[in-house]
């Protein structure tokens, strides 16, 4: 697949409501107080600004992530790693029949600078696309400031573990990070160490409760320990995931607190496949060949367990390796 | 009666949290429209541990050479080693690590997965971490490490599928 050589453009001016337009490739993206209006050579498409910057938060922050990153039915983006895809109506039943699907493939560097302008214009002082709706107020309105500090939050992503000298460390009340309101009755003790001399930086321990439980995003997986490719993500959970995860390879969930359901399609035509409910202690493999979207009703601890391995996408999409985790 | 909040609505003053414990637990599930429940390898791990001998290494999730072993500690474990790190969250109850630093680990450096060791191990002493409900501890690469409890607890440990990782998946998970 080769990358188009087309570069972003940001109108001179902005439009009644304050906002700028914006192009890449062939899609053109413009936005008023309610709506985000997105068009291709064959087709247009209108989404809610709320879920519209929601979306498009979580595709930055985690950089593509693994696979197909839709938000909604319609428009999306596909990791291929170096490269991206941004598409319209390509994982659509009906648009693909229709053929009315459409997708550009860019350069990674070139949707992310177009990504992140879109996500800085059009995100207001009085707006979190990380928080959960009774932590923000609205996206909608005229242009009303910027959120600059919250839309560009540090990804934390531990080399070893969390804690281990020069890795990424512990969240305090002292580091900006309070309990969060949801989880006051967690237990914020930490693990007690007995090193012995010379031993500190390998006798090392840290309450992965008491870390999540201080998280100040939703649905925004991050490293906490590496076993090799194996990498631990957990995240703390709210409402919705704003996106609907097409995976590229097998991920599994282990809910370590509270519940989350989620509704699982096909990842190629959206159809049904099932409804999973996870409750504390339940483990689950997401399947290599379908989409899923959680819903959280109180704020949840979710661990995400990724194989980072490079070769695994080629090797599901190549038949190579099967789209489920184990035969029995 | 409760808090006003930023989104303009108004929620609890406050939430309870809602782990699960070899005590207590409730376990969700697959509900099938069209599909097959295997797909999806749902287990518990508190249902897991509850099933498990004292110390079996039990995968409930594996994705390529890469696993997650529910064990369920209950008195002293023997000494264990790895060539590559491994961490172990206590899931339920406490836990004391102690670590040696081995003067001759019997591993190759790309061997995968834990072993039993025979015995004591020879190297120095690296130290204790007391582990209670939700704390993570690594367990460095070369170091043989054991698990002492003074009632039934629950690891999950974050590692590579060795010669004793137990795979049960036909009694563990879901199958219809």
């Amino acid at each position: 697949m080769t990358a188009t050589n087309i570069q972003v453009t940001t109108s001179d001016s902005v439009n009644q409501d304050g906002y700028h337009a914006f192009t890449l490739g062939e899609f053109e993206f413009r936005r008023d107080e309610y709506f985000v209006y997105i068009s291709w050579p064959t087709g247009q498409h209108m989404m809610s600004i709320d879920s519209f910057l929601r979306a498009l938060q979580r595709d930055v922050a985690w950089d593509f992530f693994y696979g197909i990153v839709n938000f909604d039915g319609v428009f999306g983006t596909v990791n291929h790693y170096g490269t991206v895809d941004i598409f319209a109506g390509r994982y659509n039943d009906a648009y693909r029949k229709a053929e009315l699907d459409y997708s550009e493939n860019h350069e990674t560097p070139v949707i992310r600078e177009a990504f992140k302008s879109i996500l800085a214009d059009w995100t207001n002082a009085t707006f979190d696309p990380f928080a959960s709706p009774h932590e923000t107020g609205a996206a909608w309105g005229v242009k009303n400031g910027d959120n600059i500090s919250a839309i560009t939050r540090r990804r934390v992503a531990a080399n070893r573990m969390v804690a281990v000298p020069g890795d990424e460390q512990i969240r305090t009340d002292e580091s900006g990070f309070p309990v969060n309101r949801h989880f006051k009755d967690v237990d914020q003790g930490e693990p007690i160490l007995e090193p012995e001399p010379g031993f500190e930086d390998e006798v090392v321990a840290f309450s992965l409760f008491a870390y999540l439980s201080r998280s100040d995003v939703t649905w925004n997986p991050s490293v906490v320990s590496a076993c090799k490719d194996s990498l631990f993500c957990p995240t703390t959970e709210e409402y919705i995931l704003p996106i609907i995860h097409g995976n590229d390879r097998v991920e599994w969930f282990v809910q370590l607190s509270d519940q989350i359901t989620w509704d699982v399609e096909d990842r190629d035509t959206g159809a049904v496949r099932s409804r999973v409910t996870m409750k504390a202690g339940d483990v689950c493999a997401m399947p290599a060949d379908i989409r899923h979207q959680g819903y959280s009703p109180k704020r949840s601890m979710l661990l995400v367990w990724e194989n980072n391995s490079s070769k695994i996408p080629e090797l599901i999409a190549s038949g190579q390796a099967p789209t489920y985790p184990v035969e029995f | 009666m409760g808090n006003p909040t930023k989104g303009g609505g108004v929620e609890h003053a406050s939430y309870t949290t809602k782990f699960g414990s070899l005590a207590s637990f409730d376990k969700g599930g697959v509900d099938l429209i069209n599909d097959d429940a295997r797909h999806y390898a749902f287990s518990n791990i508190f249902e897991v541990a509850s099933k498990s001998q004292p110390w079996e290494k039990v995968a409930v999730a594996k994705n390529f050479e890469y696993v997650l072993e529910v064990v369920r500690a209950e008195g002293t474990s023997p000494w264990s080693t790895a060539a590559h790190d491994q961490f172990a969250v206590c899931m339920d109850g406490a836990i004391t690590v102690e670590l040696v630093k081995l003067a001759d680990s019997p591993l190759a450096d790309d061997a995968e997965g834990s072993v039993t060791l025979g015995g004591e191990p020879e190297g120095a002493r690296m130290g204790k971490i007391h582990l209670r409900h939700g704390h993570q501890a690594l367990l460095p690469a070369g170091s043989a490490y054991r698990f002492v409890t003074a009632h039934p607890s629950v690891l999950m440990i974050q590692t590579i599928a060795g010669p004793e990782t137990q795979f049960r998946w036909a009694e563990i998970c879901q199958t219809v």
